[in-house]
């Protein structure tokens, strides 16, 4: 294999829109939350198999303590993350609207440090990866992808290159950025760590170039004697969304397109949220699995705007009367990015693993317009990143049509939201196009539980 | 906090596009145009143009009741209908073939087929074909230009239109700021053209369909044996390259698309230029190419990304 070169300029990548970018908290040093009077644990904040409680009403926990677990494959072990007793495990309404087990904990205020914990001993691959797992780790981008089950590369896939995410293309978020400027060594000896596990020789951090100093910050380390190979390479790439989407950025980063259907690893590349990486070089030298995180706590109606470090499942309520509460009665309420994040029907929710903003928006910043008809202008086409063709798919969508849909490559559709955004005529394609993607889903789920009834 | 948030599918951000702003940019896009029709024809032209915008606005809200459905006269493109069909008549005719026009562009053209963006031919090109068909010795009634030159005139109120004319009568600089026969639009290329940069700058349309529109003209010109830059100035060819074939209701929205519809436009306008009995072909190949777009589209989908026919790794 030819010897593996670092592009000196991003890629070419198709469409994307200019969102606003509102990055209001980038200067601001991120906060620490103290500890809530309540956290609730759902058994969900990853993707895949959820977890079963290990815990009872009224036990006593301590920081760290692993309270759920599960033995899936893919799924994610969750932790204590204030010391207390369990008051109850009753269900919750999550932000997509499913309902699911939650473990609520009373603080008693001590934040006493489980006994248990101690830097895990990492000497080999498999090592590292069964530590990852056991930190509870997901992905902190916003997919909450297991990141165990993402270094577990399977044997037949050649992956020589790591690419670190710190596009964070989203408007308002800023928890990465901060993550950098506050961690830059923790963001650098993880990627070491990783790479010298993986074997992997070129390490690409793909970086939106609306962030200088975290470009400089990360520079700095990356050119200096900790990385004499020069492995490490920083480069900024353009300020558009979706910049991060993992299948752009790879394509940004190495000119590879990930195949339809396929996974990073079939382009042979390995990517990495930058908080994510940063916490792994952290949890193997405390040992203090995943119990709080950074998330940006932004929009036209809060009133301090700021980054905050809080324990996972405090209450959403509680961060935002820690930053100062509303300015004024928000019209929606999101988690997550404005492009791709949930609005939540009411603010008595849980922050989750994978949540990296709650954004509070005005009426005036969140504009909702009725839908009128498509004039067929093509701007969706030209928005869409992955070169499809939105409007044809939100049609096919609407009249039911699978044939159509899977014609049209729907299922390669990420839910960037581009089209929307860029519609004149308003409409809710992307909207449409999940429909669509369900309907696919629904069609293969029919098809296989047809050809099972007729083994039986 | 009271429970009055909005729940709605991501995403929460919209862009500033709206149809409104877009037929709005056309409609200055055309201001030109039609300031240059006021100047060459006299503010009769003036009346014309209002005349067909006020029937197209009245037209489409009165069919929208009438069919019980929303009120779209907001989103301007009646107006710009209105405007287009009244820039491809000439100036003297008659107000109420003007208004049948209107009638046939607005009511069987697009509302009949179910409004905005579901009409299959561009509605103004549609109605001038129907008045050119029905009504031909009004529609080829060309008023003498003001300044156009002497030798083409037929008689004393009327001069030939540069593609009937002899050659030579008309001289370059007369085609490009108007100083010929024609539709009240079409004469003035130096407004055609700003118009079309103003849409390009304001990205309301790409490039291409207009540009590949007259290069392929051009070329074809060349092959048939005609003078390439007065076949791209004379007649409707500037209008109908830059305002009626970027319609976006009647034109693929797919890249390739847009240029094999341009392609084919230029083709059949200089064929039927060169060898049919009329002295005009823009608004036929641009209709029949009008018709062809869903096949065209077909066959121009986009590669999606990470498509590969042969799914076996990474292209060296």
């Amino acid at each position: 294999m030819a010897e593996l070169s670092f592009p000196k300029r991003p890629y070419r990548t198709k469409g994307g829109v200019h969102a606003p970018h509102n990055k209001n908290t980038a200067h601001k040093e991120s906060v620490m939350m103290p500890v809530p009077a309540i956290v609730a644990l759902p058994m969900t904040q990853h993707i895949g198999a959820p977890c079963k409680p290990m815990v009872k009403v009224g036990d006593t926990v301590d920081v760290g303590q692993q309270i759920a677990g599960s033995d899936a494959f893919v799924s994610a072990p969750i932790h204590a993350s204030v010391s207390g007793k369990v008051k109850k495990i009753d269900k919750i309404t999550m932000p997509d609207g499913s309902k699911v087990e939650a473990v609520f904990i009373e603080s008693d205020g001590e934040q006493r440090l489980s006994p248990d914990i101690k830097p895990p001993k990492v000497d080999s691959l498999s090592d590292l990866i069964t530590a990852v797992r056991n930190s509870g780790l997901v992905g902190l981008g916003g997919a909450g992808f297991p990141t165990a089950v993402k270094l577990n590369i399977p044997s037949d896939k050649n992956v020589d290159t790591l690419i670190i995410n710190v596009a964070e293309c989203e408007p308002y978020i800023t928890s990465d950025h901060r993550e950098i400027l506050e961690n830059s060594w923790d963001v650098i000896s993880g990627i070491i760590t990783v790479k010298e596990f993986l074997n992997i020789h070129r390490v690409i951090i793909g970086i939106e170039n609306n962030k200088p100093d975290a470009i400089k910050a990360l520079r700095e380390i990356a050119d200096s004697s900790i990385d004499p190979e020069d492995e490490i390479r920083v480069l900024p790439i353009k300020a558009t969304y979706p910049q991060g989407a993992e299948k752009i950025l790879i394509k940004a980063c190495t000119g590879r397109e990930v195949p339809v259907g396929g996974l990073p690893s079939d382009a042979g590349c390995l990517v990495m949220n930058v908080g994510s990486i940063a916490f792994i070089s952290r949890y193997l030298k405390t040992g203090i699995p995943l119990i709080s995180r950074r998330l940006t706590v932004d929009g036209g109606c809060i009133e301090n705007p700021v980054n905050v470090i809080v324990p996972i499942g405090t209450p959403i309520k509680e961060v935002i009367d820690f930053v100062g509460g509303y300015k004024e009665q928000p019209y929606k309420l999101i988690m997550g990015g404005p492009m791709m994040g949930i609005s939540l029907p009411n603010d008595d929710l849980y922050v989750l693993k994978q949540n990296n903003a709650i954004l509070a928006l005005s009426e005036k910043e969140a504009k909702y317009n009725e839908p009128t008809a498509c004039i067929r202008c093509g701007k969706c086409l030209d928005a869409c990143p992955m070169r499809l063709q939105p409007l044809e798919l939100a049609n096919a969508a609407n009249r039911g049509d699978i044939d159509a849909l899977k014609a049209y490559n729907a299922m390669n559709c990420m839910e960037c939201g581009c089209c929307s955004f860029t519609c004149p005529a308003k409409r809710h394609l992307v909207q449409n196009i999940r429909m669509g993607k369900a309907l696919i889903q629904k069609a293969k789920r029919d098809e296989i539980a047809a050809n099972k009834g007729g083994k039986k | 906090m009271e429970s009055k948030l909005h729940v709605s599918s991501s995403p929460h951000f919209k862009g500033n596009n709206s149809t409104r702003r877009i037929m709005l940019d056309v409609i200055i896009a055309l201001c030109p145009a039609a300031i240059a029709a006021c100047v060459i024809f006299g503010l009769r032209s003036m009346v014309l143009i209002g005349v067909c915008v006020s029937t197209c606005v009245l037209l489409e809200y009165a069919s929208r009741k009438i069919m019980k459905r929303d009120t779209t006269i907001g989103d301007l493109s009646a107006v710009v209908t209105g405007l287009l069909l009244a820039l491809n008549l000439p100036v003297d005719i008659n107000p109420l073939i003007a208004m049948f026009g209107c009638l046939i562009a607005i009511v069987v053209v697009k509302q009949m087929f179910g409004g905005i963006g579901m009409n299959f031919v561009n509605p103004a090109l549609a109605a001038r074909i129907v008045l050119l068909v029905s009504f031909p010795s009004a529609m080829m009634h060309w008023v003498t230009a003001a300044g156009a030159p002497a030798a083409a005139q037929i008689d004393a109120t009327t001069s030939a239109t540069p593609l009937a004319a002899a050659p030579g009568v008309y001289s370059y600089i007369d085609l490009l700021i108007g100083r010929c026969g024609g539709s009240i639009g079409e004469v003035c290329a130096v407004a055609l053209i700003l118009g079309g940069i103003y849409l390009v700058v304001r990205r309301v349309i790409s490039p291409i369909i207009p540009c590949v529109y007259l290069a392929t003209a051009a070329l074809m010109s060349l092959i048939v044996g005609l003078d390439p830059l007065y076949q791209l100035l004379s007649g409707g060819l500037l209008l109908g390259a830059i305002f009626m074939a970027t319609d976006y209701t009647t034109s693929p929205v797919t890249k390739w698309g847009k240029v094999i519809f341009a392609v084919g436009c230029g083709f059949f306008t200089i064929l039927l230029r060169a060898y049919s009995n009329m002295p005009e072909g823009v608004s036929f190949s641009i209709l029949l190419m009008n018709i062809l777009v869903p096949h065209i589209e077909r066959l121009t989908t986009p590669r999606t990304l990470g498509y590969v026919k042969k799914a076996k790794g990474e292209k060296k």
